[in-house]
């Protein structure tokens, strides 16, 4: 069994292993750590207006004399000294899939990127490292007037206010640590505009992959959805395993104006060397809707809550996840919510899976103001552990201050059957596809909302995972 | 008549649990094929047990005994590769198994068993064929396995999945219990159809003589305490229905 274990979990690997080594003279990469001089560097090399710049300034100020965050996880096998803050190749930013370099193409080739924008995407930005390499929106799309595009383009072609407006407003530097490095460092990621009306039908999606050794990857995604528009963003991640710590924190800032709605799908393999330490937040005006679907297969040590501010009235919100924490891995998630305005709602359903001694733990955070009136919301987490030296934690908070709200919560954590793995084999399945069944029919109700070949990606995931398992 | 031996169970103890609690204890069984053999007993005589033990449960430890299927000695294969060799038990308590539909499992259940892939359009034929046998609705193959399903629901869903599967060998364990009237007769009916259409051989354990009216019973064998204390013929059966189990259990 041991052979077979190695033999599949190598398999597996090669999927997001692969890697090319970046040379020196194909790769401008930044010393270790987070000084001053790095960061006007960085700001330099992007040609930041000085607002921007100063803005990094105060993040790195911030940073300097913030406490680690302490809730979650252990961290301190992360050495913020040993983590470069930029790596870019030195190729533009490509809207030609030919024009990409050799070495970065076939590494988004091999993850299905380019295939998947000819089969059904409006829209694909694809990222190494530290900057966006590819970004290309289909020509019907771009004439509704959407803007698809990273945050530095969006400054320099007409949109730098509407950046300036609405840049970490929503996640503040003061927020926690890792916001303010974020400030500090960031680079590349998603701007996305949907003038008011348009309703984009097929989805947008951006793919970020950390490619190089003991670096740090802080993509900066912005979403605005005008008033009565719609879209749905998707965002895929992965990188190879090193043996030294990376590092991604992100930040996301979505806005749903009145009527509008945003979907917003993500699907997380990093690799098991990862500190993902992510932090997303939307706010919802009046009618608008918010739908979040989350996958969390990868990284050493996770830290996701995505947050959602319910501000107008009737505005809607529901979040649907899955996490699969397997050997060595502690993933921390869970959603927040808050209602301010009055008949808000949220859905927040969960399911966490643990195997071979990982730990699922989800937290959620469900407050609803005094003003928030007739608001509703539920709240249900499901855990399955795969064995017994595997952990699943479940952390509700709720903050009810309205006296007519109507909150419920809901949690099971429960083993697989031996019961249901006896059955499924006594109809001829063999223990492995037994469990895989079962695993994937426990996660069925979340991977039916995930996008069709992230759904596919999910259940060769669990089958990879389960085939490697032995209780 | 004398029929080729389908099961040979000699010697069989089995325990569960970590005190290791004697179920089975000395049992020898042998089976023809093509026939039909019923297993009566009190409750908590092992009649379940039987039934796990020969379709591989590893939750019951055979401490010592063989079970041989067609001359093979299958002692240690899995429950999987016993279903490959032709081996089905119907449960006492069929399983919910949420995500997946009853005809998509039962699709790559045949597939495995057959080792063959079997097109869409055969495979539709079978399964409607399966479910006018025993009047299902067929809007239950669309729904997740046994998900949500009556008690009475998830015995028929046995019944299909038998008439599905065609094995050589079906144990059906107490399919009967918790059925009316009627639903007792129609699961009848596709136990019958199983037997005439594919030759099968039957053990049925059950405490209820209604379901084996349409059968024509070979054997009945009394288990008590983890022995078969008598086997006879179809008239033992009826003698227990009378008189029950007092004159085995009594001292």
């Amino acid at each position: 069994m041991a052979d077979g274990k190695t033999l599949i979990t190598d398999v597996d690997h090669k999927r997001y292993d692969f890697r090319y080594a970046e040379s020196s003279d194909e790769y401008i990469r930044e010393e270790d750590g987070f000084t001053e001089e790095i960061i006007r560097r960085i700001s330099e090399e992007k040609d930041d207006p000085e607002w921007m710049r100063d803005f990094r300034l105060k993040c790195l100020d911030i940073y300097n004399h913030m406490d680690m965050p302490c809730w979650g996880p252990s961290i301190q096998e992360l050495d913020l000294n040993r983590i470069a803050s930029y790596v870019r190749h030195k190729t533009d930013m490509k809207n030609n899939w030919d024009d990409v370099p050799d070495d970065i193409k076939e590494t988004f080739e091999k993850l299905g990127i380019p295939q998947a924008e000819r089969l059904s995407l409006a829209g694909v930005g694809a990222q190494y490292d530290s900057e966006i390499v590819y970004h290309n929106l289909k020509e019907e799309v771009a004439k509704m007037g959407v803007v698809y595009t990273d945050v530095e383009t969006a400054m320099k072609t007409g949109y730098e206010d509407m950046v300036r407006e609405h840049f970490m407003k929503l996640i503040t530097p003061t927020d926690h640590k890792f916001a303010a490095l974020h400030g500090a460092v960031w680079s590349g990621g998603s701007f996305v505009y949907v003038p008011k009306g348009v309703k984009v039908d097929i989805p947008l999606q951006s793919y970020f992959r950390l490619n190089a050794a003991g670096a740090g990857q802080f993509e900066h995604t912005m979403i605005i959805v005008d008033e009565g528009a719609d879209v749905h963003f998707i965002e895929g991640c992965s990188a190879p395993k090193y043996n030294v710590a990376n590092l991604h924190a992100g930040c996301v800032e979505l806005f749903v104006r009145k009527n509008a709605r945003l979907r917003y799908s993500t699907i997380e393999n990093w690799s098991k060397n990862m500190f993902n330490l992510n932090t997303k937040r939307a706010l919802i005006e009046e009618g608008g809707k918010m739908e979040w679907v989350s996958g969390s297969f990868g990284s050493k040590i996770s830290y996701l809550y995505p947050m959602t501010i319910l501000k107008g009235n009737d505005s809607k919100m529901t979040y649907t996840g899955i996490t699969f924490s397997g050997e060595g891995q502690n993933l921390d998630t869970g959603c927040k919510v808050v209602h301010a305005g009055c008949r808000t709602s949220s859905v927040i359903t969960a399911k966490s899976i643990s195997k071979s001694g990982g730990i699922g733990m989800f937290r959620s955070s469900v407050v609803i103001e005094k003003a928030a009136k007739e608001s509703k919301c539920s709240v249900s987490c499901d855990s399955l552990m795969l064995d017994s030296i595997s952990r699943a934690d479940t952390v509700p908070a709720m903050d009810i201050k309205a006296f007519d709200a109507d909150v419920g919560h809901e949690a099971k954590i429960g083993r697989i059957s031996d019961e249901a793995v006896f059955y499924l084999m006594s109809r001829g399945m063999s223990e492995e596809d037994a469990k895989a069944l079962i695993v994937s029919g426990f996660a069925d109700s979340v991977s039916k909302e995930l996008p069709l070949e992230y759904a596919v990606e999910m259940n060769n995931l669990i089958k990879i995972e389960m085939s490697g398992h032995k209780a | 008549m004398t029929n080729e031996i389908i099961l040979e169970i000699k010697d069989l103890c089995t325990t569960v649990g970590e005190e290791k609690t004697p179920i089975l204890r000395n049992v020898d069984l042998t089976v023809g094929r093509g026939e039909t053999h019923i297993i009566m007993g009190p409750n908590g005589a092992g009649k379940s047990t039987l039934g796990f033990t020969v379709m591989g449960n590893p939750a019951y430890e055979i401490e010592s005994g063989k079970i041989f299927f067609e001359g093979e000695d299958i002692t240690d294969l899995s429950a999987d590769k016993r279903a490959v060799k032709g081996i089905f038990l119907s449960f006492q308590n069929p399983i919910e198994v949420p995500g997946i539909s009853m005809r998509s499992f039962l699709k790559s259940s045949l597939q495995q068993i057959t080792g063959k892939r079997i097109k869409y359009s055969e495979f539709n034929k079978t399964l409607e064929e399966a479910l006018s046998l025993i009047n299902m609705d067929p809007s239950y193959v669309d729904r997740d396995v046994n998900v949500g399903f009556s008690g009475g629901e998830k015995k028929k869903a046995e019944i299909l999945q038998l008439l599905v599967l065609r094995p050589k060998l079906a144990i059906l364990d107490e399919t009967d219990s918790g059925l009316d009237v009627d639903a007792v007769r129609t699961v009848s009916q596709g136990i019958r159809a199983y037997k005439e259409r594919y030759g099968g051989t039957l053990i049925i354990i059950t405490h209820n003589a209604a379901i084996l009216e349409a059968l024509d019973v070979d054997k009945t064998h009394v288990l008590v305490k983890g022995k078969i204390v008598e086997t006879g013929g179809a008239d033992l059966t009826d003698e227990i229905n009378r008189n029950g189990f007092e004159k085995y259990t009594d001292g």
